[in-house]
């Protein structure tokens, strides 16, 4: 068998830690190749010793039967490896060309000239279906088609191997869906694929061989069409890992939220981005708000949540009217957020982990007196979180958060507003961008609160998380609510029909209740 | 890990180490300068200048004169920093503190505490316009305090030359461009030296730079310790969570270009206060404002460092002087500019110092730890998680 390239029993130790330890990657001509792992199993720093970014202390690479040096990302580039990273490198307020060209920019005398360039580019996104308008500006459009430029900008350069870490985190199904077609047809056109991700549906659908890490160990490497999930993530985290989730029966108790006509304006456009939307959440239920990005559920959750002001409607909390109560006056009377986006708005990523615990309770006569914070008292509290919720840092509570992993991030903020032991728990894509390990403990903290009786009400994008996790699931589409589910009642296909808007119940049928 | 490299790696040491070095870098900078404007005179004009401080008791106090407005500027930016704020305003702010301190002293015969309240009050004036343009309509603070500080100058040399009995020559003397000497119009205004003035031989030497230690001690237990300074920190880091966590986010920056200005305006009025200077109406910026950028930088925006960088500069500027008649001022100026911002890369030298010690210890810096795509740095310039509009509340 031809491999286009090895990488043999690669090391990379830092004092401490071997983050490699004799791992052998081994990519054939026209495979996807996805490399699995949890955070910190030592994905990045094995592709950084690909890129250049690292030396490794043993192990060669050889590309084509011949061992090569890659000392820099110039002499990757040299070998035809292109890598789209997880956070776009893209200039904001170039255009969508200009930054294909960047760092190769044809010129004529001095003076730029894109006209060839932009042929080239045209020709590329027609061939694989990759639409993007050459001169719009990458801040004007959307994670989706950033993405495209980044892979254009592979293509542009003739790449032959193609990185993609962790590509599908950013997209909404329907884009997850194309650029899985996109990356079979690059295959079939002879690039060869590394792929990344802890996402197992998607290697189930797409690789043809899967390499798993753990701990910076090679646990092995597989054909995707011999195994299974369940195999799969055995070998990720080194133990099976249940996809169902436990849930005791519970009958719903009273009324805790009430959304009577919620009317919330866009920022992006005039129109409104949640129009009248009503329902209930009662104790002792999940009630899960799914549909597609985009479809106003973020504005939503700003306006349930105190971040931003709706036009008109009512939210009552355990009977309380808090449509225009302040984020503290809404927290006092019971409610909790864990926030869509971890680091701009859950987390202080330059305060210590104890610091960030005690985000919304520092006022509290417990953690205040006379004015000062009890420092004690904020330590011991963290201490208890930390010991309680199994929340791992290098050095405990006095970590500071930037440092920590995703994971531990999202438990922080899940223990935090878990431990206030709130009325109703609004839970904003908790587990967006984590592996199946914290996914699994984030969604059984969500059901235990649910056992104890309080509400819970779940935004998500992931259909899987909503059939497992909602005992109600409410469809968002264009701001309104269209449909009303019992998730024993319905398949994903029809939610899909939708949440795509290709149906909808009739008003005031899926409203209330 | 090496006890050591433990021990050099915790944020404070890094600081002080990584500000030692910028000021030794600073220093041979401009020791190169001296030698290549004047070689034969550079000897004997760096010992000048290095020891010049050191070298008289009259000399010291000068340091220590100087050093207490340009330590209240210091905090006074380093404040700000700490709260996610760039307030380049201090100018305005000493200036318009100095003119209350000098009205309350001169025209309305208060003594020395009532005026250095009135700066205080001058100064937080001053400041509340940016915060509040910044808080309600997102005006960029550092272009609204920029223009306050011209707006400031000529306010005060309006409202000055326009109050005959402020000015200098109503008490006797011959010239009208400058506030009355305090010692002929009201010496209660004059800060009190409860007798250092005998022991360093020196009419410079009074408390101020006492006072200003006090104050910065203070604001390091406003920041560090209370629940308020706990507020304007997060407000400072990442605006959207601590609206997210119900914090009144507006409120903080209208309140910490308050306590900000403040300091500044007090600055002004420690500085005209002590009897020895008085204000002359002219068309340029005060620097002393400005020099408290380069004592916050060199501080890493700690309270309690500005009590330090703030002497150095000070120390230098003294230094300086005392190079004369060999350099003409003008040099000297450039040499002692050269010296101050470069001793201020102290976060330049701490991302260097900091990055080969992290690497062979394994830990991740700020560039390879990919997970939010964001080189961390240090907590010194105002840094955002996420920039924007003020919403909420």
């Amino acid at each position: 068998m031809d491999y286009v390239i090895e990488m043999l029993n690669i090391t990379k130790e830092f004092p401490g830690i071997k983050a490699n330890d004799d791992i052998t990657l081994q990519l054939r001509k026209s495979e996807i190749h996805a490399l699995l792992g949890e955070n910190g199993a030592g994905k990045s720093t094995l592709m950084s010793v690909l890129f250049g970014l690292y030396q490794p202390d043993g192990g060669v690479i050889k590309m084509g039967g011949k061992e090569v040096q890659i000392r820099n990302p110039n002499d990757a580039t040299a070998l035809n490896i292109g890598m789209v990273h997880q956070h776009f490198k893209l200039v904001e307020i170039f255009t969508v060309l200009e930054n294909i060209i960047l760092g190769m920019e044809p010129t004529k005398l001095g003076f730029l000239s894109t006209k060839e360039a932009r042929a080239k580019v045209c020709a590329l996104s027609e061939k694989y279906g990759l639409m993007i308008d050459p001169d719009a500006r990458i801040e004007d459009i959307t994670v989706g088609m950033q993405q495209r430029v980044e892979i254009l900008k592979m293509l542009y350069r003739d790449n032959d191997i193609l990185i993609f870490d962790e590509p599908t985190a950013v997209l909404t199904p329907q884009e997850i869906r194309e650029l899985m077609a996109i990356m079979k047809s690059f295959t079939a056109e002879g690039k060869s694929i590394l792929f990344i991700t802890h996402k197992l549906q998607e290697i189930m659908e797409v690789a043809d061989r899967c390499t798993v890490l753990r701990k910076g160990k090679l646990v092995g490497t597989v054909d995707v069409k011999d195994t299974t999930k369940e195999e799969l993530s055995r070998m990720m985290v080194g133990r099976p890992v249940s996809f169902t989730v436990e849930k005791k029966d519970v009958s719903p108790g009273d009324v805790v939220l009430e959304v009577e006509g919620l009317t919330v304006p866009s920022k992006q456009h005039r129109n409104n981005a949640v129009k009248n939307v009503s329902f209930k959440v009662r104790a002792g239920e999940i009630v899960c708000l799914a549909g597609i990005d985009g479809n106003g559920q973020t504005e939503f959750s700003q306006a349930l949540t105190g971040l931003e002001k709706p036009s008109a409607g009512k939210i009552r909390l355990r009977g309380c009217d808090i449509t225009n109560a302040t984020v503290r006056n809404r927290s006092k009377i019971g409610m909790s957020h864990i926030p869509e986006d971890r680091h701009k708005h859950g987390l202080v990523l330059d305060f210590t982990l104890a610091e960030n615990l005690v985000l919304q309770r520092y006022w509290q006569p417990e953690f205040e007196n006379l004015g000062f914070i009890r420092k004690d008292a904020v330590r011991a509290y963290a201490d208890k979180l930390i010991g309680q919720y199994d929340i791992r840092s290098g050095q405990g509570g006095a970590t500071v958060v930037r440092a920590m992993s995703g994971g531990n991030q999202q438990k922080a903020i899940v223990a935090r507003e878990i431990d206030k032991d709130p009325e109703l728990l609004v839970a904003i894509q908790p587990t967006r961008g984590l592996d199946v390990g914290a996914i699994e403990y984030i969604h059984k903290q969500l059901v235990h609160q649910r056992d104890t009786g309080k509400a819970v009400l779940l935004v998500s994008l992931e259909l899987d998380e909503v059939m497992n996790m909602a005992d109600r699931i409410l469809v968002m589409y264009e701001g309104e609510i269209v449909g009303q589910f019992d998730p024993k009642k319905t398949t994903v296909e029809e939610l899909g029909l939708y949440m795509a808007g290709a149906r909808r119940m009739p008003a005031g049928e899926g409203a209330q209740e | 890990m090496s006890r050591f490299r433990e021990k050099i790696l915790g944020a404070g040491p890094l600081s002080i180490v990584s500000s030692l070095i910028s000021i030794v870098i600073g220093l041979l900078f401009g020791c190169a300068l001296l030698f290549i404007l004047k070689p034969a005179a550079a000897p004997h004009g760096i010992v000048s200048m290095l020891t010049a401080g050191f070298s008289a008791p009259e000399k010291f106090a000068k340091v220590l004169y100087q050093a207490a407005p340009l330590i209240m500027t210091g905090l006074s930016v380093g404040f700000a920093f700490k709260t996610g704020l760039f307030n380049i305003g201090a100018s305005g702010q000493y200036t318009v503190g100095a003119c209350l301190a000098l009205i309350c002293g001169i025209v309305l015969k208060m003594p020395w505490w009532a005026g250095l309240i009135a700066s205080m009050i001058g100064g937080a004036v001053w400041g509340a316009f940016p915060g509040v343009l910044k808080a309600y309509f997102n005006v960029n603070e550092v272009i609204t305090s920029i223009m306050f500080n011209w707006i400031g100058l000529f306010a005060v040399n309006l409202v000055l030359s326009n109050i005959p009995s402020v000015l200098a020559n109503y008490y006797g003397a011959a010239n009208a461009d400058r506030t009355a000497a305090l010692a002929a119009a009201n010496k209660s205004a004059i800060i009190p030296n409860l007798g250092l003035d005998k022991v360093l031989n020196s009419n410079y030497m009074n408390i101020s730079v006492f006072l200003a230690a006090i104050l910065a001690i203070v604001m390091y237990i406003i920041l560090n310790k209370t629940v308020f300074g706990y507020e304007l920190k997060a407000c400072g880091h990442n605006r959207n969570a601590s609206i997210y966590a119900g914090i009144n986010a507006r409120r903080n920056i209208v309140l910490s270009m308050i306590i900000s200005g403040a300091l500044s305006g007090i600055a002004g009025g420690l500085y005209y206060l002590a009897g020895t200077g008085q204000y002359t109406i002219d068309k340029n910026l005060l620097q002393m404002g400005f020099n408290g950028i380069p004592v916050a930088l060199l501080a890493t925006s700690n309270p309690v460092g500005t009590i330090f960088t703030g002497m150095f500069i000070s120390y230098i500027q003294v230094g300086g002087d005392a190079m004369q008649p060999e350099f003409a001022v003008e040099n000297i100026t450039v040499i002692v500019s050269v010296i101050i911002y470069l001793s201020a890369f102290a976060l330049l030298m701490r991302n260097v110092i900091s990055r080969p010690l992290l690497r062979r210890s394994g830990l991740k810096t700020a560039e390879e730890h990919e997970d939010d795509g964001r080189p961390s740095g240090g907590g010194l310039l105002p840094k955002s998680d996420s920039e924007g509009e003020v919403t909420g509340q």
